[in-house]
């Protein structure tokens, strides 16, 4: 056992009253005043027009995007056509038979180190862009997106003349043409995903940004030029879902990297079936971050938080799922309670915010949606009670108690700063119940025990476990789904061999 | 003999702690943006916190006096910045420190329980509390027997702690674990919980005769610990990093631990504290930065 609840609760820490209560009342004592990055430093075009064969290309049609936190238009981007979409495909496929695949892998390594360094040197432009356009705090952007970004290109320019030692005895040869689709959560940071092993491997490359985040990737095609990439090499367009299926239907791209909803996920497995494309898909997750009784407690507290409200839960891994042991359960509410109470919410730019702005007012909608569905179902909601700003979308850090296995908020993927909180009393009924799930991206475990540790990690599935810690990358280490979560590894060794087609 | 049927306590209340994890929240909270108002705010409030502390053999009448002199008016020439909470001594040097501090508000804190090593029996410990609080001191900080708590006998810890309490009388009791010593953070949350059964007013982590002394992720296990037995039980005790504190940078990462693990009711010099020598001339150094935009030299601030 550790801490009781008390029945007296007068001078308890945690908050008093209704569990939906958004008390309006001041916050007493000291408050830290705002801490806003600079953002004179930024080189921002009105309009981005297409990065096509090296050249920027004009379109038929633009959409504005704009910054979720205050609703402001930032600049407008091209919305490819499939026309456009056709020209980018055959200016890398150009690309890759008169330059890129001619070109040694040393001297592939050389740009790919080449565009990193560029970014380094950017790096602080990137982040506030990434903040700006889709809404995560700059904290997270200037700490996590935009370094991890840089330490993939770094990390694939080092594989790129080492490849026959990746696959010992193996003959290969670069796929040729690969379509890249992103997301709007860590737009940047997937770009470079797939980006730079598609290079370090002799592919060129046609990817698309996401409606709401096109801008980093357009600051990416400006160090691209600046690096004196041979034209056509990587191609970046932006446009919406028809845009995606028209480099998914071109017959000149060879292979398809996605990273999305694993709705879309599965019309492009229907598109692309008898065709002999290659394709990897890293879609949604519903993870489950499991909290023993013998775990580091305060530590399981930052875990959790971090699995669920870092990037305001629009992480496909986030630890959506709290698995708790019974006997401890009125201990990690509490705490979690009283936790949520210095998470600090609001303007992305601020360097003390921890939870910035939903990415669109489409996502707002759905979160809301789904959260509904969790109240209407029974179970108790609980919400931070944090000021929110008048405009822009907002949505509280909140969490679900009461939760069945069976309520539609344990079994879809809200993609937002709510979190569903289940117990569960012994190791295989944790088990069960992390596996009990369409997907399989990703899980958590808390315990101070190591036995346990490799146990749980053997029988959980999901492509990443984490061990009393969450939501940890490197570029070294692979990542990727089992079942609705999708198939293939990006990062690492695992992630060169999506991009080689082998000759056994 | 005291009896410490209390200490069954210690069953309701959990040890694990993982390094690496509080390492990295405590690192989280240090890189909180402080500008402005509210650093303004927090140096006059780090100000307010400082047990101004000198604990050298060579200590004399004559240097616990200019000590003091600072302790009551750091800055010349102004009231806006406060004094400071305590001056903390050896028990030699009571006497001069509460001639010179009478009537200013400024505590007289000492040392005490065979400082540093805490290795004598705990009669003679009893023996200097009883002494020490006899020559006036206000705040006792004694030190634990770390050799007792790494053999495993909790119960002598528990006694030792709640035995000075008791001769503290009204004495505030300052508990002092040499954190460097217990090496692990387990360590370091079982011993802050048994000070607090034992009756500590205060927890503080280092003589600042061993290293590693205060860091940020040992006082954010001690600040847990803390919120952990207040949720016990309703009684605030308070927290005193001490060494190895020297900037207004650090000062600030610690009052954002405290706000953020434990919120602003310990946001005070009853609750919290700062054990420090040299942080002062920073903290004031700093704050004639805020007010007028340029750093003056090392020279206009006074060494004591």
């Amino acid at each position: 056992m550790t801490f009781k609840e008390k029945s007296a609760s007068g001078k308890k820490l945690s908050l008093n009253g209704d569990e939906r209560s958004h008390s309006t009342q001041k916050k007493q004592g000291w408050e830290y005043s705002a801490s806003p990055e600079s953002t004179d430093h930024i080189q921002l075009r009105k309009k981005y027009d297409l990065f096509i064969g090296g050249q920027w290309v004009k379109a038929a049609k633009y959409f504005p995007t704009i910054n979720p936190a205050t609703e402001e238009k930032i600049a407008l981007a091209a919305f490819a056509s499939n026309s456009d979409v056709n020209k980018a495909v055959l200016s890398a496929k150009r690309a890759y038979e008169k330059v890129w695949s001619k070109v040694s892998p040393k001297e592939r390594a050389k740009y790919i180190f080449r565009i990193a360094r560029i970014m380094q040197e950017k790096a602080r432009e990137f982040a506030v862009i990434e903040s700006m356009d889709g809404g995560k705090p700059i904290k997270e952007s200037k700490g996590i997106d935009v370094p991890l970004s840089i330490a993939h290109f770094f990390y694939y320019a080092g594989w790129a003349d080492k490849l026959q030692f990746a696959f010992p005895g193996k003959k290969f040869l670069p796929v040729g043409v690969v379509g890249q689709i992103i997301p709007w959560n860590f737009p940047l940071l997937m770009a470079a995903w797939k980006i730079a092993p598609a290079l370090a491997c002799g592919n060129t490359v046609v990817i698309k940004s996401a409606e709401t985040t096109p801008l980093t990737l357009y600051k990416l095609a400006e160090v691209i030029e600046e690096a004196e990439l041979p034209a056509g090499v990587v191609n970046i367009i932006s446009g919406a879902g028809e845009t995606g299926a028209a480099i998914v239907n071109h017959p000149e791209v060879k292979k398809i990297a996605f990273t999305g909803s694993t709705e879309v996920g599965k019309i492009i497995l229907r598109s692309i079936a008898g065709t002999d494309k290659k394709v990897t898909l890293e879609l949604g997750g519903k993870a489950a971050n499991i909290i023993f009784e013998d775990a580091p407690i305060d530590q399981a507290i930052e875990g959790i938080i971090n699995g669920i409200y870092f990037n305001q839960g629009h992480v496909c891994c986030a630890g959506s799922r709290l698995l708790v042991q019974e006997s401890i359960k009125d201990t990690v509410v509490k705490k979690l309670k009283y936790r949520l109470r210095s998470l600090k919410v609001g303007d992305p730019l601020d360097k003390n915010t921890d939870v910035g702005a939903i990415n669109s007012k489409e996502q707002l909608k759905k979160i809301k949606e789904l959260v509904s569905s969790g109240v209407d179902e029974g179970c108790t909601l609980y919400q931070s009670d944090c000021t929110l700003p008048e405009r822009g979308f907002w949505f509280r850090p909140s969490f679900f108690t009461n939760v069945a296995q069976s309520n539609r908020i344990a079994r879809e993927e809200i993609f937002g700063p709510v979190l569903s909180i289940m117990t569960f009393r012994t190791p295989k009924e944790a088990i069960e119940k992390a596996n009990n799930t369409q997907y399989g991206l990703s899980a958590g475990i808390w315990t101070d025990k190591g036995s346990k540790i490799f146990k749980m990690a053997g029988d959980i599935k999901a492509g990443v476990v984490w061990s009393n810690t969450f939501n940890k990358f490197n570029p070294a280490s692979p990542f990727g789904g089992y079942k609705e979560s999708g198939f293939g590894r990006e990062g690492g060794l695992h992630g060169l061999k999506e991009y080689l087609s082998f000759n056994e | 003999m005291i009896l410490s049927t209390e200490l069954k306590h210690l069953e309701s209340y959990h040890f694990a702690v993982d390094e690496i994890g509080a390492k990295e929240r405590a690192a989280s909270i240090a890189s909180r943006s402080i500008k402005g108002k509210s650093k303004i705010a927090a140096i006059k409030m780090a100000v307010s916190m400082i047990d101004l502390t000198t604990l050298e053999g060579k200590d004399s009448d004559g240097k616990v006096k200019a000590l003091c002199r600072k302790a009551i008016r750091p800055l010349d020439g102004t009231d806006e910045i406060p004094h400071v909470a305590a001056v903390c001594v050896y028990p030699n040097l009571i006497a001069p420190a509460k001639d010179a501090l009478s009537g200013s508000g400024v505590k007289v804190a000492s040392v005490a329980a065979s400082f540093p090593s805490g290795q004598s029996p705990l009669k003679l410990k009893v023996e200097e509390v009883k002494k020490v609080v006899a020559l006036g001191a206000d705040e006792v900080d004694m030190v634990i027997s770390r050799g007792a708590f790494l053999e495993g006998n909790h119960d002598y810890l528990f006694r030792e702690v709640r035995a000075v309490k008791e001769t503290c009388g009204e004495a505030h009791l300052k508990v002092i674990l040499e954190t460097g010593e217990l090496e692990t953070f387990d360590n370091v949350r079982k011993a802050s919980i048994i000070a607090m059964l034992a009756g500590a007013d205060f927890i503080k982590t280092s003589t600042g005769k061993v290293q590693p002394a205060a860091t940020l992720p040992v006082t954010l296990v001690m600040l847990e610990a803390i919120r952990d037995y207040y949720n016990e039980t309703g009684r605030i005790v308070g927290m005193k990093p001490a060494g190895g504190i020297r900037t207004t940078k650090d000062a600030i990462s610690y009052l954002c631990l405290v706000n953020e693990t434990l919120g602003a009711a310990w946001l005070t010099p009853q609750f919290f504290r700062l054990g420090a020598s040299t942080l002062l001339n920073d903290l004031l150094m700093q704050y004639m930065k805020q007010k007028t935009g340029v750093y003056q030299s090392a020279e206009y601030f006074t060494n004591d």
